[in-house]
């Protein structure tokens, strides 16, 4: 390792990724600033069309050029990114840092077998000859779970289940001993039981190999159980930061606050009625003035003179925590804590 | 993949039943008949009888269909002109040649015609193709784009008689077409052809090229080609090693049937061109009402676009392991 | 009718969907077990909550319920009525009793027709005119969904995804239905808009005295909305009771590992345990025999292999709490992780 576990092996700094669309610029993401030590994890939550997805896109560098401004700073070990030539991202994409996507089975490539895809990677950045790759490949399934990897590395990935091929996304992530992995809602589209697997594995990996994590979920039941902290996505932009305990016991964030009142638990009251955010996320391609989620806010008017829809709210993070809105800690402890009693 | 050639083959027999019975039927369906025409102008009842008889149509329709399905198994006597070989699809009711040799003498100028013109269309039609799909958007793929869409437009009728005019009689830069077997002179079999080549292929070139283009830029945005782009393949290799060969398939499938469409005879351009091929004796069979001949060459371009299907589908499955051949 | 006759009821309903192959002539040469010898009911006005993981039957089993799909076995009985067999004459007055609502959104409406005509659809269909029209009806549905009856003339493109599915409610609603499946209505849905969809399924639920089948594998989504819950694996229920006794008290092995997988957006002061099932569900071309969960249970013995665990209300359960277990879990609350170590062996 070169750097110190305390320095950030990520740092994004003010990114900004913008699409130009027929019908005008979409700011998908706006803005968005955070760290990554080593050997943690960073969950990020966010609604569709938050941005969550395009922010992990743009670390990979895997936007159009054409179609994309991307602009703030990128840094992976002290390494610029943004900007930095397609050859010195092809050989750190899958070697120094990797991805997994959510949907495993249209994310590998049908026509190839699951040894192949996995060896390739190996080769590709290692060099290693075809037999190593595959006997690399097989040691990878085996190290994720999969039942006779000696023969399964020859299989397609219309041949495993759900849960077996994104153990296998995992394993071809996971060849070259990535320091970054970027897992973007990887348990999604499996069922519970599968799920708690998969995040097991990833859990252990995480700890053998020191990896660090981003975690993109819509689930905050996923935040709790696999992130160490949090960052709230909301509109192409952080709305929220903290060590996960905080963010979910005491959210700052009046957008925090409603995603954890839509959701029902296992034992909370059945009797009343959840507590969800009215109204739609936002068009990033005529986004709200000011903070961007003030359309649904319900504690807009509290704030004088409509800030909330003139002035954007900075991100303010102490210690790691902080939020972006324009309440004042105390109006926060009010109506939070207050609407927080009357739902449970 | 033995059981499916065997399924395969038994449909196929099954599909060229149906074309050969159907086309029977509607043989009689049009109120003319050979025989009086065989017959002349005098003719008296017997001599139609004679003649009837002789042409294997005096029996009923069923009868006569049953004889001549037979014929292409076990051969076939027919009074007044002797024995016929199984395979045998009968004589000609016009110039009594036999049908299946008339047929086979043509299938060369067609075979030429057809694997000729697809060697130019499929070199040019994907390559262009592929260009357009790269630079999706810039000012290559748009113009690709729109002569293709120009060339398909177009008509061998009328580019046929233009290349000639202007390759041929005006510039003499091109040789007249004409056929040539390989075997004979594989010099002037190529120069004999090229014009037709080039011709045929103009427009179906604008095809694959759409095809091409629209397949790939389609793969281009699968996630499995995002998943090898983030696992550090270079855009080379993602786009020659999983786009390409998942836009392969549906390219395959339509060039397959296309090949059987070609080989059963190009009927236009035979004709703008003067080539003796199969397409043209189709026309002439049904302008002369000459039923063996029709129903030869209906069999014969049937199978051929029977077995393309089937060898397409053998394909598809070699590109694409999910299809599984049952 | 008397009152104790449920709305529905649903006796040893089963589907197998054959599976064709052989040589030369292709024939039936198996099935799969999607539905296999269900029993339950369904009572005015009450929601039932189906749950289990994907491929477990219960999508099918909604489309048997609206008789989207004809059973290979077994009865359902609507109000009286045997409809398992019934053909389309039979079923059409039962067809606006029985609604359905999808999952998708975005598929389930046909985007060239406007939302007045999507909403009314289902009355022209029958030849309902409401009094004052169907146009006033449609308003009005689009008011008791939570939609601007303004909005009568516009498209589905032109709504969010949240929106779109409070217009598949509307359409669900315009019969007045006494029954409504509901196949993962808020699955495709964002999290804060789930919970509008939630609410407003829950307040139709209770103010229009319309029961529901909700079909989801949201655990505690189906908590929150339905009174009793049934748990399928392989096309069998497991386990089925009240929600308290269910969630609270969870007898069958899968039900228990079922909800200790659910993360939770709690942080808890020690991490709750868990258990972890390995290996994959089975498939159901070719069930285990006996019990089919024994491959993945930790507790599974030779009985489990060779005789099936019938659906009765074990000893300690309350009344209408029925589990399908030889050895029914005894502890109340969620025991230490009890791993299997090998799977194969189980098995």
């Amino acid at each position: 390792m070169t750097s110190t576990d305390s320095q950030p092996f990520l740092s994004v700094k003010d990114l900004k990724v913008h699409f130009s669309t027929e019908d005008g610029v979409v700011k998908a993401v706006d803005g968005l600033s955070f760290d990554l030590v080593r050997g943690k994890t960073l969950g990020i939550v966010g609604e569709s069309g938050s941005g969550k997805s395009v922010t992990n896109l743009a670390i990979l560098g895997l936007h159009n050029p054409d179609s994309t401004a991307i602009d703030g700073s990128i840094e992976l070990d002290g390494e610029e990114l943004n900007g930095a030539p397609e050859k010195r991202l092809e050989h750190l994409r899958g070697n120094k840092m990797a991805m997994i996507f959510q949907d495993a089975l249209a994310s590998l490539s049908p026509y190839h077998t699951i040894g192949t895809q996995i060896g390739e990677v190996y080769r590709k950045h290692t060099g290693a000859s075809k037999a190593e790759s595959r006997a690399r490949a097989i040691e990878m399934l085996k190290r994720v779970g999969i039942p006779q990897p000696d023969r399964r590395v020859d299989s397609y990935p219309h041949e495993f289940s759900g849960g077996m091929r994104q153990r296998a996304m995992i394993a071809m992530a996971l060849v070259c001993d990535p320091e970054l992995l970027i897992a973007d809602e990887p348990t999604t589209a499996l069922d519970v039981t599968v799920q708690a697997q998969i995040m097991d594995l990833l859990k252990d990996l995480q700890r053998e190999f020191g990896t660090a994590i981003i975690f993109i979920t819509h689930d905050l039941g996923v935040i709790a159980d696999i992130a160490d902290d949090v960052l709230v996505m909301y509109g192409g932009r952080c709305v929220e930061r903290g060590p996960k305990a905080e963010v979910l016991r005491t959210p700052q964030h009046p957008y925090t606050f409603g995603l954890l009142g839509s959701m029902p638990s296992l034992d909370g009251p059945v009797d009343v009625p959840l507590n969800p955010i009215p109204g739609s996320p936002p068009s990033l391609l005529n986004p709200p003035t000011g903070c961007r989620f003030h359309p649904r806010c319900a504690f807009a008017e509290k704030v004088p003179d409509g800030r909330c829809a003139k002035e954007r709210p900075l991100l303010e993070i102490v210690d790691g925590r902080g939020s972006a809105c324009h309440l004042t800690d105390e109006q926060r402890r009010e109506y939070l804590t207050d609407t927080a009693a009357k739902a449970h | 993949m033995l059981r499916f050639l065997v399924r395969r083959l038994l449909g196929a027999v099954v599909t060229l039943l149906i074309i050969s019975a159907v086309t029977y039927m509607l043989f009689y369906a049009v109120p003319r008949d050979p025989s009086r025409i065989a017959c002349g102008k005098v003719c008296t009842p017997e001599t139609l009888d004679v003649i009837r008889h002789n042409m294997g149509i005096s029996d009923p329709l069923p009868v006569q269909y049953w004889h001549w399905l037979e014929a292409i198994f076990v051969g076939r006597d027919y009074p007044g002109f002797g024995h016929c070989d199984a395979p045998c699809l009968g004589y000609s009711f016009i110039n009594r040649e036999p049908v299946l040799a008339t047929v086979w003498d043509r299938f060369p100028t067609t075979a030429s015609l057809a694997i000729g013109s697809a060697v130019v269309f499929l070199i040019f039609g994907i390559g262009t193709g592929m260009l357009a799909a790269v630079k999706q958007g810039k000012p290559l793929d748009k113009i690709a784009s729109s002569a293709s869409l120009v060339a398909s437009s177009m008509q061998i009728y009328f580019v046929g008689p233009v290349a000639l005019y202007l390759l041929v009689y005006q510039s003499h830069l091109l040789d007249q077409p004409s056929y040539t077997p390989f075997s004979e002179n594989p010099g002037a079999w190529f120069t004999g052809l090229l014009v037709p080549w080039l011709v045929l292929a103009l427009i179906w070139t604008a095809n694959y090229t759409r095809m091409t283009r629209s397949q790939l830029v389609e793969t281009l945005t699968e996630d499995y080609v995002r998943t090898a782009r983030a696992k550090g393949m270079s855009r080379r290799n993602v786009f020659f090693r999983f786009a390409w060969r998942g836009a392969m398939g549906p390219i395959v499938t339509i060039f397959g049937i296309d090949m059987g469409v070609l080989l059963g005879g190009a009927m236009i351009t035979e004709k703008t061109f003067s080539l003796q091929g199969i397409g043209l004796l189709a026309v002439k069979s049904v302008i002369n009402n000459d039923l063996p001949m029709l129903l030869g060459v209906m069999i014969i371009t049937a199978s051929f676009v029977v077995i393309a299907n089937i060898v397409v589908d053998a394909c598809y499955a070699m590109i694409d392991p999910r299809i599984r051949l049952a | 009718m008397s009152d104790t006759t449920p709305l529905l009821d649903v006796s040893g309903l089963t589907k197998h969907f054959p599976i064709k192959g052989g040589f030369p002539i292709r024939r039936t040469v198996g099935a799969v077990q999607a539905v296999d010898g269900l029993d339950f009911q369904v009572a005015e006005g009450e929601s039932l909550g189906l749950v289990g993981e994907s491929g477990c039957g219960k999508s099918t089993t909604g489309r048997l319920i609206t008789r989207l799909l004809e059973p290979t076995a077994g009865t359902i009985t609507y109000r009286g009525q045997d409809i398992s067999h019934a053909n389309r004459k039979e079923l059409a007055p039962i067809r606006s009793e029985i609604q359905m609502i999808f999952q998708d959104p975005y598929a389930s409406l046909n985007p060239r027709h406007t939302v007045g005509k999507i909403i009314s659809g289902p009355m022209e269909i029958n030849g309902i005119n409401p009094p004052g029209g169907r146009e006033k009806r449609v308003r009005e549905l689009l008011e008791i969904v939570g939609l601007n009856p303004e909005h009568y003339n516009r498209f589905p493109h032109e709504f969010s995804g949240g929106q779109r599915q409070r217009i598949g409610v509307a359409r669900a609603l315009a019969l007045e239905p006494k029954l409504i499946v509901a196949d993962e209505p808020v699955s495709a849905l964002d999290v804060s808009i789930q919970a509008q969809v939630v609410n407003l399924l829950q307040k139709v639920q209770r103010e229009l005295g319309i029961a529901f089948v909700f079909i989801a594998h949201d655990l505690a989504i189906v908590r929150h909305f339905s009174q009793r819950v049934a748990v399928m694996y392989l096309g069998k229920i497991v386990e089925i009771g009240d929600r308290e006794d269910l969630y609270d008290n969870p007898r069958h092995p899968y039900t228990r590992a079922l909800l200790s997988a659910v993360p939770e957006a709690t942080v808890d002061e020690e991490p709750r345990e868990r258990i972890r099932l390995t290996g994959d569900v089975p498939s159901p071309i070719n069930p285990p025999s006996g019990c089919r969960f024994r491959t993945r249970c930790w507790k599974a013995t030779e009985k489990c292999a060779t005789e099936a665990p019938p659906l009765v209300q074990a000893e300690g359960n309350k009344p209408g709490h029925l589990t399908a277990c030889h050895y029914p879990e005894t502890e109340p609350t969620i025991p230490a992780p009890r791993l299997s170590k090998d799977p194969e062996a189980a098995a």
